[in-house]
């Protein structure tokens, strides 16, 4: 303490900054046994951070510093089942090209993955229905399927391959505290990571990529504006009653929440259902047959209808048709759903989850430490992606034109840039959940009349399509 | 500091009368006359002020500290187009680059950063040896610039065609004689090589404003120094660049935010403007 009292009025008189960052240092080390001292620590090794070692890594503005990943589970051993994993994200295609720069995908290519070229959206309470069609929108392939654990062993795959020299992980990693620098203008001291066996880590630019409960954002005392949606999410993986093509995504809005069906190959889909807790808690009680049943019901099941919306619809119907606009009678009928793979049922809460800053002196938010959405949209780790392309960009940026990677600058450009993107699509997302889960005849109409204008109408439909893929 | 910027403010007036005598004039900015000798305890006393007011991020230089963000991608894209892949911390490595009026250095030191073997040359020297000092003192700077006290006509006698870029950065405006000022600048310019420069327009809003521009935007020169007349206008600068052999690339408007202290380009030039021309075989 004394010591750093010292440090203080050393400060106080004398212009040569640097001498003192580097005694400065030396007294933290001291006093905490640093063990190493790293430019970048990532913490938290999912899907998210480990896309951005492996991006940092490759990058060539970057091969000369040291990065660690610390990822608190043990490094599992992955291989290639016949049976597909119940946990399943749909990529868009920013993330495919993220991805192939990064030469993942290609790994991905190798084992399996299901694109999504149709999209059937529709209300059970109405006749209302959205239709995208990759070909005519995008001239590619709306989305992919890919299960998480293989994207990450493809993720690992390339991290760990012999490209990359200057990223090293550690599993099993027990992070007990952290410290973060405080740049007062003059001086920027060092983030220390604390771990539960003792070992005590700095660097310069901390990363939290802990997923929802980020233990860095806590550390970093931002706000952080959340709520849960009283939602579970039920997933499984489904064998479908018949053989097809597959490339459609399903999504029925039930007053309930929203079901979802995600292509995985011919034969198999995989389920993302939100539903209430009490519902939840429910439906995870029934055997395998009695869910299935569960789950042809929401597909199929006529829900109770108003008239009056009824009457509105078809007026709008017919007024689209006669002026040659598509009025939604083009619909395809969902599969039906024959069995679920064996124990492949679970559920997950939902929540929203918004960080007001990014970013802090020294360190930086990204995926799910920064913004959680709720899946119905299937945006929740294309965010993510999204951060760590334009978070490398921004680092590399900064070395490029000689800055440090800390530079305030930099990375308020890249809180900046993603709050940009991030924000509206969790508030539009948010939004379409409170629209659905209600059933109020006034709401029902207007959003039904809402979705089969959107669909008739080209380019907003276009629109849609690209802010979601970016 | 009062003292200094009276001083230096005298030796403006001086130069704007001195104009006739054109090859003796000093054509740098931030000239400071040292004859008088009684000042010089005075001057010891200021020296260590200004040098921490030239590299205090937050400083009365602080605005160009922070310009520092857009001039150095201007420079360095000018001298360099990699692509993305092969990109490396150090691009301006093996270009010699000449940083007239250099002042304590700010952009020279930015410049050596990213790998340029700078040369910063000024006609003060104070400045000069402010900028000597804090570049040795900077332990992370390696590639440390070379620092001399001179004008750019001095320079060019043993410098003629010897650097790949040249730059004069917030400078043009406090010279006298802007013709001998760039023709010396582009004669030490290899030919293919890049020259750029940045300074205030000469415009309504910038003699509106000039009170307020010296005060926060160009915080280094003392009030007053920023005379209206001295201004140059683009089509000026194209024009003395043009008959000096040089093809005029790029013109781009500046804009500073004081509150945020932060620069961006823009497509108005109405108050600072950026030119890069390239020096003709
Ligand atoms: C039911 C459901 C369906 C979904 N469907 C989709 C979809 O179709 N498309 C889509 O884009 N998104 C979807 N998502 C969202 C997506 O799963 C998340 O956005 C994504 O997993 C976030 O990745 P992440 O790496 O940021 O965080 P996480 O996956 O939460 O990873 C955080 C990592 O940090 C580690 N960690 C945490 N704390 C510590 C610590 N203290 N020390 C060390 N390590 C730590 C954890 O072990 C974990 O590996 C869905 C989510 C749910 C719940």
């Amino acid at each position: 303490m004394l010591l750093r009292k010292n440090v203080h009025r050393l400060l106080a008189t004398t212009f040569n900054n640097r001498a003192i960052l580097s005694v400065r240092t030396l007294c933290t080390n001291k006093e905490e046994n640093v063990k190493d001292k790293y430019d970048i620590i990532i913490a938290g090794g999912g899907m998210v951070g480990c896309t951005l070692a492996c991006a940092l890594g490759k990058n060539s503005l970057m091969s000369h510093l040291k990065i660690l990943l610390l990822e608190g589970s043990p490094n599992q051993n992955y291989q290639l089942k016949p049976e597909y994993s119940n946990r399943v994200v749909a990529l868009n295609q920013n993330t495919k090209s993220l991805m192939s720069s990064l030469k993942i995908w290609r790994h991905v290519e190798k084992a399996r993955l299901q694109p999504i070229r149709y999209m059937q959206v529709w209300d059970a309470c109405s006749d209302a229905l959205i239709l995208f069609n990759s070909s005519d929108i995008l001239d590619d392939d709306i989305a992919y399927v890919v299960e998480n654990d293989l994207l990450l062993h493809a993720v690992n795959t390339e991290l760990t391959s012999s490209k990359i020299r200057n990223v090293q992980i550690v599993y099993g990693a027990k992070i007990s505290d952290y410290r973060l620098s405080k740049d007062d203008g003059k001086i920027a001291t060092h983030n220390i990571v604390k771990m539960t066996n003792g070992d005590v880590y700095a660097c310069d630019l901390l990363i939290g990529a802990d997923g929802a409960n980020s233990a860095v954002r806590k550390a970093m005392g931002v706000q952080y504006l959340s709520w849960n949606y009283d939602q579970m999410g039920i997933v499984a993986t489904l064998h479908l009653a018949e053989e097809s093509e597959n490339v459609t995504a399903w999504q029925r809005w039930l007053p309930t929440g929203p079901i979802a069906l995600l292509p995985l190959d011919n034969s198999r889909s995989s389920l993302v259902w939100s539903m209430w807790q009490d519902d939840a808690k429910r439906l995870l009680k029934l055997t395998e047959e009695e869910f299935v049943d569960a789950i042809n019901d929401a597909l199929w099941k006529q829900y109770p209808r108003s008239k009056g919306v009824e009457a509105c619809m078809s007026w709008m119907s017919s007024w689209l048709k006669r002026a040659g606009l598509p009025d939604g009678a083009s619909r395809q009928l969902p599969p039906s759903v024959r069995s679920i793979a064996v124990g492949s049922r679970a559920a997950f809460p939902l929540g929203f989850g918004h960080s007001v800053r990014y970013i802090a002196p020294g360190v930086a938010l990204v995926g799910d430490a920064a913004h959680r959405v709720h899946p119905l949209a299937g945006q929740g780790v294309n965010l993510g992606f999204g951060d760590v392309k334009d978070l490398t960009e921004f680092l590399s940026d900064a070395i490029y034109t000689g800055y440090e990677i800390t530079h305030h600058s930099w990375l308020e450009k890249y809180e900046s840039s993603r709050q940009r993107h991030n924000v509206p699509t969790q508030i539009a997302v948010d939004a379409l959940h409170r629209l659905y889960t209600i059933d109020l005849p006034p709401v029902v109409l207007a959003r039904s009349l809402g979705l089969q204008l959107t669909n008739a109408l080209y380019p907003i439909k276009k629109l849609i399509m690209s802010h979601a893929t970016t | 500091m009062a003292q200094i910027r009276k001083l230096m403010k005298n030796h403006w007036l001086k130069n704007v009368i001195d104009t006739p005598v054109l090859s003796k004039s000093i054509t740098s900015a931030n000239a400071a006359k040292t004859e008088n000798s009684t000042i010089k305890e005075d001057e010891i006393k200021m020296f260590s002020n200004q040098n921490e007011d030239w590299w205090n991020l937050n400083g009365p230089a602080k605005a160009l500290h922070s310009m520092n963000a857009i001039r150095v991608p201007l420079i360095r894209d000018g001298l360099v187009q990699c692509p993305y892949e092969d990109r490396t911390p150090t691009p301006l490595k093996d270009k010699k680059i000449l940083d007239v009026g250099c002042g304590g250095g700010i952009l020279s030191e930015a410049l050596a950063k990213i790998g340029a073997e700078v040369t910063g040359i000024d006609a003060s020297r104070n400045l000069i040896d402010i900028a000597q000092e804090h570049c040795q003192e900077n332990i992370k700077l390696i590639n440390k610039p070379k620092y001399v006290c001179t004008t750019v006509e001095e320079h060019l006698n043993d410098h003629n065609e010897y650097y790949d870029g040249v730059v004069a950065s917030e400078v043009i405006e406090h010279v006298a004689n802007k013709e001998l000022f760039i023709k010396s600048c582009v004669g030490v310019l290899k030919p293919g090589g890049r020259i750029f420069f940045t300074t205030p327009n000469r415009t309504r809003a910038t003699q509106i404003l000039g009170i307020c521009i010296s005060e926060y935007v160009l915080n280094i020169v003392p009030k007053g120094t920023h005379h209206y007349d001295m201004l140059v206008t683009p089509n000026e600068m194209s024009f003395l660049l043009e008959r000096n052999n040089c093809h005029v690339e790029l013109i781009y408007g500046l804009f500073y935010n004081f509150l945020q202290n932060r620069w961006s380009f823009v497509n108005s030039q109405m108050l600072l403007f950026a030119i890069q021309a390239q020096k003709l075989e």
